[in-house]
């Protein structure tokens, strides 16, 4: 089927909507748009950032899982509390794959789930006596941990602990870091308030610490932030931004410590990768402490490309000459990947839902191996996100924000994409529907696809998975219609 | 009144931030833009319109202030 125009575009959105109730239509309907590059501002096409309807199927997350699952919990040297109810830590612990390196249980922890296990009498007393408790356990289990934080849970929020006063005596008394939370579940709309209550606790408890103390600094300090190092993306990005001269100081959150994030202010430039979840931050020190920041992209070569001269116009020649030197060295590399594999994948179109920054990102990625994006949403994007969106998307094609269960299949099944990507919830259902389908969130157990390493894999994986024999064979034998020679062959 | 933050765009525009509704856009015009008198009517891009008190230009950008909306599409 060939690309859709856009009035096809909007009867198929038409038609989606139309089995809602007449309130549910009206406001689905506004979250729904077809892109149009001439657009400035996507306030105008789209709404987005808005209380998911009850009764539909939305994949959003909490406050919760933004902070400790997204932003706090990668930080690999610190302990993460869960505070409240077991559940909510336990079946998130270790789910996105945020690779370190350590020996887990002795000096990092980020695999590991640690709650406070919250029942009955610890919500009609309060737990904060608990939690003071936890902390001195932790201490002596685990000496070599250098800080806790303090993840609360919903019902922290609902019986008013006062979680500060309890982290505050803690770090006096253990004399390391204590960083209490307030990402309670129930916050915002989805996991992308959590986000941004996780980078307050890091500018109101972390950044200002070492202040004032002496660095050894380079004019060539960077920090990585926003990589959470899935399947070792951040190190498929570290590699060649030392190659190219620069000092990468911290990494954010990914394979990070808590001495990193400390040492963040004395960076020279903020190199920011997940715009949505930690653009406050680099906001703020750009503010405090003058640093500038910048959005970079290291999906595929094209935009790779793009981002190394961007990112070595900050610095002086001896950069931008390694930023030439490490384009120039991958070129042959990058050319073979894609001599490889575009052959295979060319005019294959591809529909994402995922969240965060990829939606956009990836674009260049799909393109720089011939395949078309047709379809793009965020889980839980703001305004500007779309904004970033709509020039790097085609003219006519689908963007979808906080799309239901519902919209996504129909629009699967109108669009007929050769490929989807989204989360582990829709892949067995498009896998069912006979449709190849990449889990884009955690790279489906593969990675990293970060840099030009990763463009490697990707294109690897995205082959393995559309040109896998298994989808000729969606018919049982049985059922197939055979060739008349065939049949005529056996009578 | 909102909290913005006013910050400098590679091409050396000034770009208007707001946090509590994730709205960026460049600023279009800024009614007083000398180093003794700064801020007042911020025309931006989008047609809306937002007032900050008139004050002395920041040493530096970015610089986080307090703004009235005046006329603003939402």
């Amino acid at each position: 089927m060939s690309t859709l125009t856009r009035e096809e575009t909007e009867s198929l959105i038409q038609e989606v909507l139309e089995v809602y109730p007449e309130k549910a239509k009206k406001d689905r309907a506004k979250h729904l748009a077809i892109n149009d590059q001439s657009i400035e501002q996507s306030k105008k096409c789209i709404t987005s950032n808005r209380k998911s309807l009850p009764g539909v199927m939305t994949i959003r997350g909490c406050a919760y899982a933004g902070s400790r699952g997204v932003v706090w919990g990668p930080v690999k040297d610190m302990i993460h509390i869960s505070h409240g109810p077991v559940g909510c830590g336990q079946y998130s612990r270790a789910g996105r794959r945020n690779y370190y390196v350590g020996t887990t249980g002795v000096n990092t922890f980020a695999e590991m789930n640690f709650t406070s296990d919250f029942q009955e009498k610890d919500i009609v007393f309060g737990g904060d006596k608990k939690l003071a408790k936890i902390m001195n356990e932790i201490e002596s289990l685990f000496p070599l941990h250098k800080g806790i934080t303090v993840q609360s849970e919903c019902p922290i929020g609902l019986i008013g602990d006062d979680i500060e006063a309890v982290s505050k005596k803690a770090a006096k008394e253990l004399n390391k870091v204590v960083v209490p939370v307030r990402c309670e579940g129930f916050r915002g709309v989805s996991q992308s308030l959590g986000h941004h209550i996780a980078n307050d606790a890091v500018r109101d408890w972390v950044l200002s610490n070492r202040d004032g103390q002496h660095f050894e600094s380079t004019p060539y300090d960077v920090t990585i932030i926003g990589d959470y190092n899935i399947g070792g993306d951040a190190w498929a990005s570290r590699i060649f931004l030392e190659e190219m001269g620069l000092r990468v100081i911290a990494q954010w959150s990914g394979d990070g410590t808590i001495a990193e994030m400390e040492n963040t202010p004395k960076a020279k430039l903020n190199l920011l990768h997940c715009y949505r979840s930690m653009n406050y931050i680099s906001r703020h020190m750009e503010e405090k402490y003058g640093i500038p920041w910048m959005e970079y992209n290291f999906f595929g070569p094209t935009k790779i490309e793009e981002s190394l001269r961007r990112i070595a116009a900050f610095f002086d020649d001896s950069i931008k000459e390694g930023a030439e030197r490490v384009i120039a060295k991958y070129k042959p590399m990058m050319e073979a990947v894609i001599a490889k594999y575009k052959p295979r994948l060319q005019g294959k179109r591809v529909m994402l839902y995922i969240g965060g920054l990829r939606p956009r990102h990836v674009i260049g990625a799909y393109e720089d191996l011939g395949m078309e994006v047709v379809g793009t949403g965020y889980e839980f994007g703001h305004n500007d996100d779309y904004d970033r969106t709509i020039k790097e998307m085609g003219n006519a094609t689908l963007l979808y924000d906080d799309v239901t269960g519902f919209e996504l299949e129909e629009f699967v099944k109108r669009i007929k994409p050769d490929l989807v990507g989204s989360g582990i919830k829709e892949k067995y259902i498009y896998q069912k529907m006979g449709i190849p389908f990449r889990q884009m969130h955690s790279w489906d157990y593969s990675g990293p696809y970060h840099g030009f390493d990763g463009f490697a894999i990707f294109a690897r994986d995205m082959d393995m998975t559309l040109n896998n024999p298994c989808w000729g064979k969606q018919t049982p034998p049985w059922k197939a219609v055979k060739p008349a020679e065939e049949v005529k062959a056996a009578a | 009144m909102a909290n913005i933050m006013i910050r400098k765009n590679d091409a050396g525009g000034l770009v208007f931030y707001l946090p509590k509704r994730d709205l960026e856009d460049n600023i279009a015009s800024i009614e007083f833009d000398t180093p003794a008198k700064w801020g007042g009517e911020l025309k931006l891009a989008s047609g809306g319109t937002y007032y900050i008190e008139p004050q002395e230009a920041p040493a530096r950008l970015p610089v986080s202030v307090r703004a009235k909306r005046v006329d603003a599409p939402e």
